[in-house]
């Protein structure tokens, strides 16, 4: 990764502009393999395995669509989700991503290289993430004339940290792919915009529409691409080629996006989409303006603008205020209301409130994510504004619309990462190529070299454009600058292969500790209890746990289960909510309802291990307790000083709660009596444990991690569980045989 | 901005260039603008005549008529003639062929979205890639007419007559591939 640096000093000293192209391809196949490299820690570490949530569920899709072919999936009706309402699974998903891995296996099959379509998965991500960085260095082209500025940029966004979050070897989600896709359809709408060329538009089109194909976030470019224009439009920017450009793109790319049946009708129906077709009409009253104009006198044409324009705008609101209290277009989203409203979702839908990576960006994420980068981005839009062509209002747009996203949103980081890299590479190049000069002018004055040694390097070469005599010509301070910034690079690559070995390259199915001697631990509590469950239960037991691990039983133990991370139906989690969060006698018809023979609980107290169901717990009350307020209340779980707490103090609706139960039963057993300690949460346990009635334990995994219990079929005598267990309690001290005797002598 | 306001002035001088008597109707309706401006607004009724002028798109037309005052209206209907008078005068044989297509896909267009309105959008998948491919078709086909236009020529150096049909029928191609697939 460090060796573009001198590399690129080389390609800048190189004569020929042959020997300069040569030279750029090769240091861009070096930054895509140092992409697709620093993204295999995981593997190396590891091994070759799906990472977290989501991603097994669009491994098990491309293992559907690889086995049954592309109609199958595009018709998939998954009953074993979702039990028992089942799942439109190929029309609820998108298929970008599963289609193009399976794309690349048969293409494999083809070239007889027969590979696993796991290993095509796991690899995918890091694949693309090397296009993702020429994709950077063709938009970063089209931006700034210095060559050295589109290097800068593949490199960053090759290694930088906020996109390699997303995308190390393992983690197959739809991000893997949709980051290349947005920078290249930014690139190519650019092209689009620069040339006013109806074939980059329609390219233009068809890469929104594998967007669209691929990853949620294509109404990031729904909306980007509008305002752009719209600021374009109002910056009195209107010219021809925007028209062509942009409804080349709309026209052509409203339909690609409609194909995805996922999407539909969306296009024309949610206010997401309005403002693109807003700017649609409105682009064809500036071109019919356009054309007026040149027909008639300025002055005739200012009483027809004012009237026409207005009158336009009027029609046009009333048309989508009407549309809009009339239902055919469905107001916004929840989820975008959570982009306004930090606090709205909070309130109002806690099923996105509860996801992690939807919650409130905190600053230090931002230096975590982009280290130097964070600095070098605003000089960068600042650099771009000096200029400002229509280009360069499309990053300063797209950098203000993106950073305010990342700020509101954790996971929206991976869209502001491209234009921090696009920017800060400018910024660099900027400096670079005032500093790296070797050439000084006939006669450098000593007053000009006293006047740039006082000022910081950004600001006298900008002023040396202005007087040509003033500039930095002296050769110790230009080595200063060089080798200080060269540091910086340096420090910036070493950041971000330390986040990325550290902090991104954890599987989250395999956890790893050290042991006191410094050895490696794995922990893989996860996969010995999927594969307890695939080995030892029926091929259709249903499995009730937290929505998280749904994707996982799935994908891994290949049973049927009734949520998970697709969280389509609300009522259905909060009924696995409250299923979780009331006492066993409650619980237990509901869980009889929906047929569960088995309860998956995550239990982290004897390994420390944060990410457990006690401690999502109460995102299962509070969404229960939004749609049965009366029968799931938030308040009872907290103590009287308002505390949430495990040990002796918890509150008896806590101890009662099934989640409770299932997490601590039997576990002072592992202590001394009266020395159970929760290390999680740090605290003390009661010396008597919870006791089951209603479920009984079917298997515990080595590290407690995850807990199975097994639903009790009905009583055989008609009882109840609970005055069964306290039977089975009172004789068990004496023999089982002796419980027979008394009923063999009532049956004669 | 430089080349459009090159673009505009090789229109209007293209204008001045292709009959004396258009010139002088352009100066004798800016001063009648200018004298109408001042008592703009009074409000009057609807000048009919003014949208049953045949204008290049019939969108203009409406919109105009919805307000001014009668000799407001004299001015509307001068510069409605004035822009059919330069459109005619300045616009070739081959750029006219295009408009009238334009027009046709205007009134499909507007036929089916009336149809819609009136019998209901049921297989909205039907109406939707009809009407999106007369839209997507109309854009494509105004596009080319801009790209072909001389007067935008400084727009678009990239951009020869030549390629910018073959890249119209690319267009045309995905768009009407993707109107089939999505018919149902």
């Amino acid at each position: 990764m460090s060796a573009a640096d001198p590399l690129q000093v080389l390609a800048s000293a190189g004569k020929g502009e042959s020997t300069r192209s040569v030279l750029r391809v090769i240091i861009l196949a070096l930054i895509a393999g140092a992409a697709i490299s620093s993204r295999l820690f995981s593997v190396i570490r590891f091994e070759s395995i799906i990472h977290e949530f989501d991603p097994w569920f669009n491994f098990r899709a491309t293992k559907y669509l690889v086995a049954n072919g592309f109609y199958n999936f595009w018709d998939w009706f998954d009953d074993r989700t979702w039990h028992p309402l089942g799942r439109v699974t190929g029309g609820t998903l998108y298929p970008g991503l599963m289609v193009t891995s399976g794309v690349i296996y048969h293409a494999l099959r083809a070239l007889t290289i027969p590979v696993d379509i796991r290993n095509i998965c796991v690899l995918l991500a890091p694949g693309f993430s090397g296009l993702t960085a020429i994709a950077a260095y063709l938009l970063t082209n089209e931006m700034t004339p210095s060559p050295s500025a589109g290097l800068l940029a593949a490199l960053f966004m090759g290694i930088a940290p906020g996109y390699i979050s997303r995308s190390v070897a393992g983690s197959y989600d739809n991000e893997a792919i949709a980051i290349f896709l947005l920078v290249f359809t930014f690139y190519l709408w650019i092209k689009a915009l620069k040339q006013g060329s109806m074939l980059w538009g329609a390219l233009c089109a068809l890469f929104y529409g594998y967007m669209v194909a691929s990853w949620g976030g294509y109404a990031f470019i729904t909306c980007l691409l509008p305002l752009h224009s719209f600021v374009l439009i109002c910056m009195g920017r209107y010219s021809t080629r925007l028209y062509v450009a942009y409804t080349t793109w709309y026209a052509l790319g409203t339909l690609a996006s409609m194909q995805i049946p996922f999407v539909g009708f969306l296009p024309v129906k949610t206010s997401e989409h309005m403002p693109a077709l807003g700017i649609f009409g409105f682009l064809q009253l500036l071109a019919f303006l356009d054309y007026v104009r040149s027909a008639i006198p300025s002055r005739q044409f200012q009483t027809f603008l004012w009237l026409f324009a207005g009158t336009a705008f009027g029609v046009g609101l009333l048309g989508l205020v009407v549309a809009t209290s009339m239902g055919f277009i469905a107001p916004w989203s929840g989820r975008f209301y959570s982009l306004w409203d930090t606090g709205y979702a909070k309130i109002h839908i806690p099923i996105i409130a509860s996801v992690s990576e939807h919650q409130p960006t905190a600053w230090p994420a931002f230096f975590f994510d982009l280290q130097m980068l964070v600095w070098l981005f605003p000089v960068g839009v600042y650099l771009l504004f000096q200029e400002l062509a229509d280009e360069h209002v499309f990053i300063v747009v797209y950098a203000l619309f993106g950073s305010y996203f990342a700020g509101v949103m954790v996971r929206l980081m991976l869209t502001l990462t491209p234009v921090v890299c696009v920017a800060a590479a400018i910024a660099v190049s900027h400096l670079l190529d005032i500093y790296l000069n070797a050439k000084s002018p006939e006669n450098p004055d000593a007053a000009a070299d006293k006047d740039a040694d006082g000022k910081k390097g950004g600001k006298a070469g900008l002023k040396s454009t202005n007087k040509p005599l003033v500039g930095i010509y002296a050769g110790w301070v230009k080595s200063v600058i060089v080798s200080s910034f060269a540091i910086y690079l340096l420090l910036f690559v070493m950041h971000c292969t330390w986040v990325t070995s550290n902090a991104y390259s954890s599987p989250s199915v395999v956890l790893a500790s050290r042991l006191p001697d410094g050895s490696q631990h794995i922990i893989d509590d996860y996969r010995e209890a999927y594969q307890w469950l695939r080995q030892n239960t029926r091929e259709d037991a249903k499995i009730m746990s937290w929505w998280d691990y749904g994707y996982q039983i799935g994908g891994m133990a290949d049973r049927p289960t009734l949520v998970d991370n697709n969280t389509w139906n609300n009522t259905h989690i909060a009924t696995v909510g409250k299923a979780m969060a009331s006492s066993e006698e409650r619980s237990y018809p509901i869980m009889r309802q929906h047929e569960v023979d088995y309860v998956l609980v995550v239990f982290g107290g004897l390994l420390g291990y944060s990410g457990d169901d006690i401690n999502k717990f109460l995102w299962m009350v509070r969404i229960a307790e939004g749609i049965w307020p009366d029968e799931v209340k938030e308040r009872d779980f907290f103590t009287a000083r308002g505390e949430y707490r495990v040990d002796g103090d918890a509150t008896e609706t806590m101890k009662n709660s099934v989640m409770y139960k299932t997490s601590y039963y039997n576990y002072q057993n592992l202590f001394p009596p009266g020395q159970a300690v929760d290390r999680m949460r740090g605290v003390r346990l009661p010396e008597v444990g919870p006791q089951l009635t209603h479920l009984e334990e079917a298997f515990t995994s080595e590290n407690w991690i995850i807990r199975i219990y097994k639903v009790k079929d009905l009583d055989n005598l008609g009882r109840d569980h609970a005055s069964a267990v306290a039977f089975d309690k009172g004789v068990k001290k004496k023999k089982p045989a002796k419980k027979k005797g008394p009923r063999v002598l009532r049956v004669e | 901005m430089a080349p459009k306001r090159n673009a505009a002035a090789a229109a209007a001088a293209a204008a001045a260039a292709s009959s004396a008597p258009a010139t002088t109707t352009a100066s004798s309706t800016s001063n009648t603008s200018a004298t109408t401006r001042s008592k703009s607004p009074a409000p009057s009724t609807a000048a009919a005549a003014a949208s049953t002028t045949p204008a290049p798109t019939p969108a203009a037309a409406p919109t105009s008529s919805s307000r001014g005052s009668a000799g407001q209206a004299q001015s509307w209907n001068k510069i409605v003639g004035n822009v059919f008078s330069h459109y005619l005068s300045t616009t070739p044989q081959r750029t006219k062929l295009l408009d009238a297509f334009m027009a046709f896909l205007v009134a499909v267009g507007a036929l089916q979205f009336a149809y819609c309105v009136l019998a209901g959008n049921y297989p909205f998948n039907a109406f939707l890639s009809g009407f999106s491919a007369t839209v997507g078709q109309f854009v494509l086909t105004a596009s080319l007419r801009i790209q072909t236009t001389e007067a935008n020529k400084s727009d678009f150096p990239a951009v020869s007559p030549e390629r910018a049909f073959a890249d119209y029928v690319v267009c045309s191609l995905i768009l009407h591939f993707f109107c089939v697939n999505f018919i149902n």
